[in-house]
């Protein structure tokens, strides 16, 4: 049986307002939290070892405790720029249970010793934001922020600033630099965010879903949520399943349940008749899997040992009534749309790896240029200040490998098309690389 | 013949680049602007004082900068050279700084746009279930309606409902193509916009996440799901 700690009866009608969240024992992990030494607060989270839910999967307790002791002018942001194609989970929480975020907010803040936070959200998301901005007034009003909250002497500000459509803002130094109210340019790491982040204060950045877990390790306690799932991956996840399936939707899965169970278990799978090409295991910036990699269990190890990346928990499933080059040209015109400019492999790569694809389309290309495609994807990743390169790098130097065949079909029925020369009648090309 | 040959000619813009306004980020006739004169900057009291509400609320004000340009862009409909300097004025920032930011983010608006907006998705979920050809009916839709934007804008989170829109706002979908005379007629009356197809009115798709007394909408095909 899965569990469900998130997700469990969260449409129940008014759960977005103090009273009904109370009624289900609301708030109460944020009182027994405040009542514990703060170093305590932190080994629990530790000893929960909860993994980051944004997409890259770091220790959040080893995270929390890379920040410097002591008081000073420090920040807590919650990342709730949930803009990673396929991804929509951050979305149901804050709309449906956004206090639950609060209250893991006040325990994280009083762990760490932060005086100031802020909720970063995408400023697509409208109507979640006036959700969150009434639910931060309520718990102003009920005295669970502002200045010494309970009598415990913890005082906390929490602001929520609203983005403005910038898919490099969901990475964290992007993010910073946004609400600084700057062009949302990644910056130079290390320094990391934890010692010089936010207003180069030392600054913890997490994940909607991760701070709204708190408040369950915090009652569960850390080793008790560290036995849900599997040993590198404790705990459920919240997942965003969407594409080819009967039943798209978000559901909270105990990680380490068989990626089968999930896409045809929970969402029905294709629509009848129809199977399973490709599925990108975490948003559209983890490489692509197989039919064949369907019976993988769902966790953070296994899909990186499988070549691909557990991320942002974003499942997309394309049948096969759809050709790869045409979620290869999808994806590579978002990146391209949404890469900041700073650095070249990235501005340039992702630029003319959709420029690739679309002479593909137009008859123009050979099997030669899946292998540039191929290397520039090699030319992108690791060389840049974030991996929004990497991020189209990835799924797309794994469609490139794992389809190779079907794009070199596309290119010679494009090439007849457009009636240009058969491939059979060019000189032999010389190989990338082979001088 | 080769597809070459046949290649269509590279698209400029009037200007003779292919880059759309390299030519109005200068005039260097001028000197460049500096923090508007508050004395020949007249701001309404309304949006100075919601401005100044938003400074206060960061240890520093110019963070302040993208939510005053919301703001900014509700009050006068597009981030307009006066819209800027009026921020500029109140934040005590030079327009060129504000302009830098308006320009990096997609939902600022740096010419006129029409009054009401429709985003519609086409990124990779919600094109594999039809959004290019639901944008093409949604252009269609409302070519001859002045107030109505349509653009194609990336991931909007919700591929749940795909293929979807935001429309002012509003997330509806899923969507078909008569859907895009519907949110027409909508917006044109001034009525919620596809209110049975409203993201807000959805269940979660989680049957455990569900509970008898929700009124809304049922996620499609979930029916007797266990």
């Amino acid at each position: 049986m899965n569990q469900h700690l998130l997700f469990d009866r969260i449409d129940e009608p008014g759960l977005n307002t103090i009273p009904v969240y109370e009624k289900r024992g609301g708030y109460g992990a944020m009182r027994r939290a405040l009542a514990m030494p703060p170093a305590a607060i932190i080994e629990e989270i530790k000893q929960s070892s909860l993994r980051g839910r944004g997409g890259a999967g770091f220790q959040m307790g080893q995270k929390a405790s890379f920040l410097p002791q002591g008081e000073m002018a420090k920040y807590l942001v919650c990342n709730a720029d949930e803009s990673e194609p396929g991804t929509f989970k951050d979305r149901e929480l804050m709309q449906k249970c956004p206090h639950m975020l609060i209250e893991g907010i006040v325990i994280t803040t009083f762990g760490t010793g932060i005086h100031h936070a802020f909720i970063y959200i995408r400023g697509e998301y409208q109507l979640q934001a006036q959700i969150l901005e009434a639910a931060i007034a309520e718990a102003e009003a009920a005295g669970y922020l502002g200045e010494n909250i309970l009598g415990s002497g913890h005082s906390l500000k929490l602001v929520l600033h609203r983005g403005a459509g910038a898919y490099i803002c969901g990475e964290e130094t992007g993010l910073l630099d946004s609400l600084e109210g700057k062009r949302g340019n990644p910056r130079l790491k290390p320094p990391f965010p934890a010692i010089e982040g936010l207003y180069a204060g030392p600054t913890l950045v997490n994940n909607v879903e991760t701070l709204s877990t708190v408040p369950t390790i915090i009652n569960m306690g850390g080793a008790e949520y560290a036995k849900i799932g599997t040993e590198g991956s404790a705990g459920t996840k919240l997942i965003s399943v969407s594409g080819d399936v009967q039943r798209p939707g978000n559901y909270e899965i105990e990680l380490g349940i068989p990626s089968r169970e999930i896409i045809y278990g929970l969402c029905g799978g294709p629509r009848p008749g129809r199977e399973v090409k490709m599925w990108f295991p975490g948003g559209s910036s983890s490489p692509v899997l197989l039919a064949e990699d369907l019976d993988l269990p769902y966790d953070f190890d296994t899909l990186a040992k499988a070549g691909s990346m557990l991320g942002s928990g974003a499942i997309i499933v394309v049948d096969d009534s759809h050709s790869a080059l045409e979620v290869a040209r999808k994806v590579t015109k978002f990146y391209s749309h949404e890469s900041c400019g700073k650095c070249v492999p990235c501005r340039e790569g992702t630029n003319w790896t959709h420029k690739m694809f679309a002479r593909i389309e137009s008859g123009e290309a050979t099997p030669m240029d899946l292998d540039i495609v191929a290397s520039v994807q090699n030319q992108i990743m690791g060389n840049c200040l974030c991996v929004l390169g990497d991020a189209m790098a990835m799924p797309i130097a794994s469609i490139v490998a794992k389809f190779r065949a079907e794009l070199e079909a596309e290119i010679e029925a494009a090439r007849e098309r457009a009636n240009a020369l058969p491939l059979a009648t060019l000189p032999q090309a010389i190989p990338v690389g082979a001088h | 013949m080769s597809s070459l040959d046949r290649r269509p000619p590279v698209r400029r813009y009037e200007h003779g680049s292919r880059v759309p306004g390299w030519d109005e980020a200068v005039d260097l006739t001028k000197p460049p602007a500096t923090v508007p004169d508050p004395a020949l900057t007249p701001v309404p009291q309304e949006l100075r004082e919601r401005i100044e509400q938003l400074m206060a609320q960061y240890p520093n004000p110019k963070s302040a900068s993208i939510p005053a340009l919301h703001l900014a862009q509700e009050h006068h409909g597009w981030c307009s050279p006066e819209a800027i300097a009026q921020v500029a004025c109140v934040m005590r920032l030079t327009p060129a700084y504000l302009t830098s930011v308006a320009s990096f983010y997609d939902m600022f608006a740096l010419t006129p746009k029409p009054k009401h907006d429709v985003y519609v998705c086409t990124n990779i979920t919600c094109s594999l279930l039809g959004a290019d050809e639901f944008y093409e009916h949604m252009c269609a839709a409302a070519h001859g309606h002045a107030d109505i934007g349509v653009r194609g804008f990336e991931c909007l989170g919700a591929c749940d409902i795909g293929p979807m829109a935001s429309v002012n706002g509003e997330y509806v979908g899923p969507l078909n193509e008569d859907d895009a005379q519907r949110i027409v007629e909508d917006l044109e009356a001034g009525r919620p916009v596809l209110e049975h197809k409203q993201l807000r009115h959805r269940a979660v798709a989680d049957p455990r996440g569900r509970v008898a007394e929700w009124s809304g909408i049922d996620p499609v095909g979930q029916e007797g799901s266990a």
